[in-house]
């Protein structure tokens, strides 16, 4: 508070409690039992949908390819164990929703037999375009939440000029520590998974930001890259959200990224540092993507814990691993407190996308009534973009939408620092949203009018063109018959000059 | 569980409205303590009068408005309110004096633009002005200072403030700023006028003044706890005491017969309640730090020159209503700059970074 001025690279932001302590002692559990049954959606990143290549009863290998990707921006699906495929089916997905979407059930034989696996004698001589085809084909996406395919950036980061890549271990969510112990127990193979990174894009430096709430990760990764000038491991204040990739880097490196641009304008790739560590498990031991650390924390469980999941697994056999106790638990939500999503059901699966499981106690979520606007501006101070939050949510109220867009309503990140801090507790990030939606909903709507109205016109020209068609042919007909006519006139003419001798009088009349 | 979608953040809340209101009610009471303890009963009836006041009204408006009283009244803000205007008076002002500008400060100022959040002018400045204006011979009879248990007793007291206030001249007299002023009419020059001014006790509040303005030293900690507090800012008070500090130097420097000096004005009126407790009136003031600053830099020379050339010799009550306009236009044009682009709204030029 009494902060004179503001670290110009460090805007905004807060700190909420971190409850991380729970969890960030514990290591990984790596005994979680192998479900009986897994579900694992086809769609579980950005893009896409992948396309299931696999029928009901075959029989699969750890490891085996179930689904493959389909265009540019998508990402293969492969089995988590060895088993059988029992349905292709629509399954509730871990959305707030639990709409049903396309998800291939497996029934495990217990075996865990692994398929034949691709690797390479030394993965560092690899060509960088090999690498990033090991990292597609492995179904690698960003785990730190935006499940982007990694192997579409890297290649995207080798097109363009890249000076720095920037890995971001910030993990600046309550709550979460998956990143934090998977930096503990397996920094070598991340700063692996890094040196591939940089090679699969021939980018000749990388940074690692760490929040300074984790020391021990921190220590850990300095050790691993010791030998490694061109990896450089940093502290970064822990202040949320510094895991916003545009904050960590306008941080660590003082520049932005333009506002219509990506992070690849300037020269900049930014990986989570759990997908370095899927990006050495692809390349390095041929394994595609099919398991993930996922913390399991709140105050409905009696043992929160970081656990090591296969995809697919249902939440519910994770929360029961840990201890839930149900009657304690008020909420059930995927990811961190800030961003992640309340769920209605725990029978959903654990996808890749998935960093964390919070059974939240009543307690942890307390919910007093909205009170009236005092326009503290709290929210201004916290909104790490730079926006007005408490103007925006005024004009989305009375349904100005143009009026919010024109604040910045599309330059919000939805962190939900506005709304942590509002003291009248006015659901801002929640305005935001469906400002959005909105948004997109009336662009569809737009959209929708403007090909209603092409085919109109489309319909009025055929018709148009049908009956100038018709007329044409109309007259072209009249024509020919005027010609006929006119030719059997002629005929009858020249008949009737042979007989006009013989009678003018009807030939006279005749042409009259 | 619930099955109603609901967007994070899922936390357990930081930080309440009442208890923002509870925060400056603590802050300002040290303050308020000192005018009790300074003028006696009759600041404490006309106190507790104004606070009650202020507490009808707002029920008042809430129930004419059709919603549920309760919970708006247990927010604290009607509270704060009617200790500012309670603060604002003169201590020994009769009871009326402390309803009327609670009624104006809560149904004027608050409630006819639509309740809490919602006012273009801060309630309780709004309050004094019109007081001022409306009763000026009320609003500024100022009572000597008459520690409690030394002036009138708890009874007598009562007749103060409730009944007449009797043998005005012998307990009253002129506030320095006041005095300053009407010696100038009179042509005698400053140093002179000032013999019997001690900076040290109008510092930690022993002078004539309203009832919770004298003492600048438990305002400005007050203020400073809510700083630390994270209540309040520091651009606000910080620019409003720095205009003021500013331009009294500059023009007592000048010519220091005609200019009071810095220390006078930063403890006289209203100043150190104004720059902690209502300039940073959240509702009425800008949003951003570069308006607050801007707002607060307004408010401190409009008081200043309200102060030295105005008709007023004081001008608080003034500079904050004229800058409280200003603020839809500030916040209009004082915005803070959007990650990723330039401060007219353009994203960032690649080539340039």
């Amino acid at each position: 508070m009494f902060a004179l001025f503001e670290n110009p690279r460090l805007r905004g932001g807060i700190h909420a409690e971190e409850h991380k302590t729970e969890t960030s002692s514990l290591p990984i559990a790596t005994d979680f039992p192998l479900p009986k049954k897994l579900y694992i959606p086809v769609q579980q990143h950005v893009g896409k949908p992948a396309e299931p290549l696999v029928m009901v009863g075959d029989k699969v290998l750890k490891g085996q390819l179930l689904a493959y990707s389909q265009g540019t921006i998508s990402a293969p699906v492969h089995a988590p164990t060895s088993g059988t495929i029992v349905d292709v089916k629509d399954f509730p997905a871990p959305h707030p929703s639990a709409l049903p979407i396309r998800t291939v059930v497996l029934e495990s034989d217990g075996l865990e037999q692994w398929a034949e696996l691709n690797v390479v004698e030394d993965p560092f001589q690899l060509d960088p375009e090999e690498i990033c085809l090991r990292v597609g084909a492995a179904g690698v996406v960003g785990l730190g939440g935006a499940v982007f395919p990694s192997a579409v950036k890297l290649s995207l980061g080798r097109k363009n000029k890249i000076h720095t890549l920037l890995i971001n271990a910030g993990e600046c969510e309550p709550y979460l520590t998956c990143d934090d112990r998977l930096m503990q127990e397996r920094a070598a193979e991340i700063v692996a998974g890094i040196r591939l990174m940089l090679r699969g894009m021939d980018a000749p430096k990388a940074l690692v930001g760490i929040e300074d709430n984790k020391p021990e990760a921190f220590a850990a990764m300095r050790e691993a890259t010791r030998n490694l000038p061109n990896i450089v491991v940093s502290q970064v204040p822990t202040r949320y959200p510094m895991g916003w990739d545009r904050q960590m880097l306008r941080y660590l490196t003082g520049q932005e990224i333009p506002a219509d641009g990506r992070a690849t304008d300037i020269g900049v790739v930014v990986h989570n540092v759990a997908t370095a560590y899927a990006v050495y498990k692809a390349v390095c031991l041929g394994q595609p993507l099919i398991s993930r650390v996922v913390t399991v924390s709140g105050a409905a469980l009696a043992k929160p814990q970081n656990v090591e999941v296969p995809i697919g697994t249902l939440m519910s056999e994770v929360l029961a691993y840990c201890g839930l106790d149900k009657a304690k638990m008020a909420r059930l939500v995927m990811g961190g407190p800030m961003m992640g999503d309340a769920l209605p059901i725990a029978e959903v699966p654990v996808v890749k996308a998935c960093n964390g499981i919070l059974a939240l106690s009543h307690a942890d979520i307390e919910e007093p009534e909205v009170q009236p606007c005092i326009r503290c501006s709290s929210c201004v101070t916290a909104c790490p973009v730079g926006l007005l939050p408490l103007e925006m949510a005024s004009r989305i109220k009375v349904n100005q939408l143009d009026a919010a867009v024109d604040l910045g309503l599309k330059d919000c990140i939805s962190c939900g620092s506005c709304s942590y801090v509002c003291p009248s507790n006015i659901p801002l990030v929640h305005y935001f949203k469906f400002a959005s939606g909105e948004l997109v909903k009336r662009q569809q709507a737009e959209h929708k009018a403007e090909q209603t109205k092409r085919l109109i016109e489309d319909r009025n020209h055929r018709m148009e063109r049908i009956r100038l068609e018709a007329e044409a042919e109309a007259q072209r007909a009249a024509e020919a018959r005027a010609a006929r006519l006119a030719a059997q006139q002629q005929a009858q003419q020249a008949k009737a000059e042979g007989t006009e001798k013989t009678a003018p009088g009807v030939a006279a009349e005749e042409t009259a | 569980m619930s099955s109603k979608p609901i967007s994070g953040p899922h936390t357990a809340v930081s930080r309440r409205v009442d208890q923002i209101m509870w925060l400056v009610i603590k802050a300002m009471a040290p303050a308020i303590a000192c005018g009790i303890f300074l003028f006696g009963w009759p600041a404490l009836y006309l106190l507790a009068t104004t606070v009650a006041a202020a507490l009808l009204f707002e029920a008042f408006s809430l129930k004419v408005k059709g919603v549920a009283a309760l919970p708006f009244l247990r927010d604290g803000s009607a509270i704060v309110t009617g200790l500012l205007v309670a603060m604002t008076l003169p201590p020994w002002a009769p009871w009326w004096i402390g309803v009327v500008g609670a009624a104006i400060a809560i149904v004027l100022g608050k409630h006819v633009y639509g309740g809490l959040g919602q006012n273009l002018f801060n309630p309780a400045m709004l309050a004094r002005v019109a007081l001022l204006i409306s009763f000026p011979i009320e609003m500024t009879t100022w009572a000597n200072v008459s520690p409690l248990f030394t002036g009138p007793g708890v009874i007598e007291s009562l007749g103060i403030t409730f009944g007449s206030l009797p043998n005005a001249d012998a307990v009253t007299g002129a506030t320095t700023l006041g005095y300053v002023k009407t010696e100038f009419s009179q042509g005698r020059l400053l140093p002179g006028s000032l013999l019997e001014y001690s900076g040290f006790l109008a510092f930690i509040g022993w002078e004539r003044g309203s009832l919770g303005e004298t003492s600048s030293l438990l305002l400005l900690a007050g203020g400073i706890w809510l700083m630390w507090q994270g209540v309040i800012k520091w651009h606000i008070p910080v620019s409003l005491l720095l205009s003021i500090v500013l331009l009294s130097s500059l023009f007592h420097l000048l010519d220091s017969q005609h200019y009071l000096g810095p220390w006078v004005h930063l403890n006289s009126g209203a100043v150190m309640l104004v720059a902690f407790y209502i300039a940073t009136d959240y509702v009425t003031s800008p949003n951003t730090p570069l308006g607050q600053i801007i707002f607060g830099a307004g408010c401190g020379m409009l008081i200043y020159v309200i102060r030295t050339w105005g008709g007023y010799p004081e001008g608080t009550g003034f500079a904050i209503l004229l800058m409280n306009a200003v603020t839809p236009l500030i916040d209009h044009y004082i915005r803070p700059r959007i990650y990723g682009r330039y401060r007219n709204g353009k994203p960032l030029d690649i080539s340039n970074s």
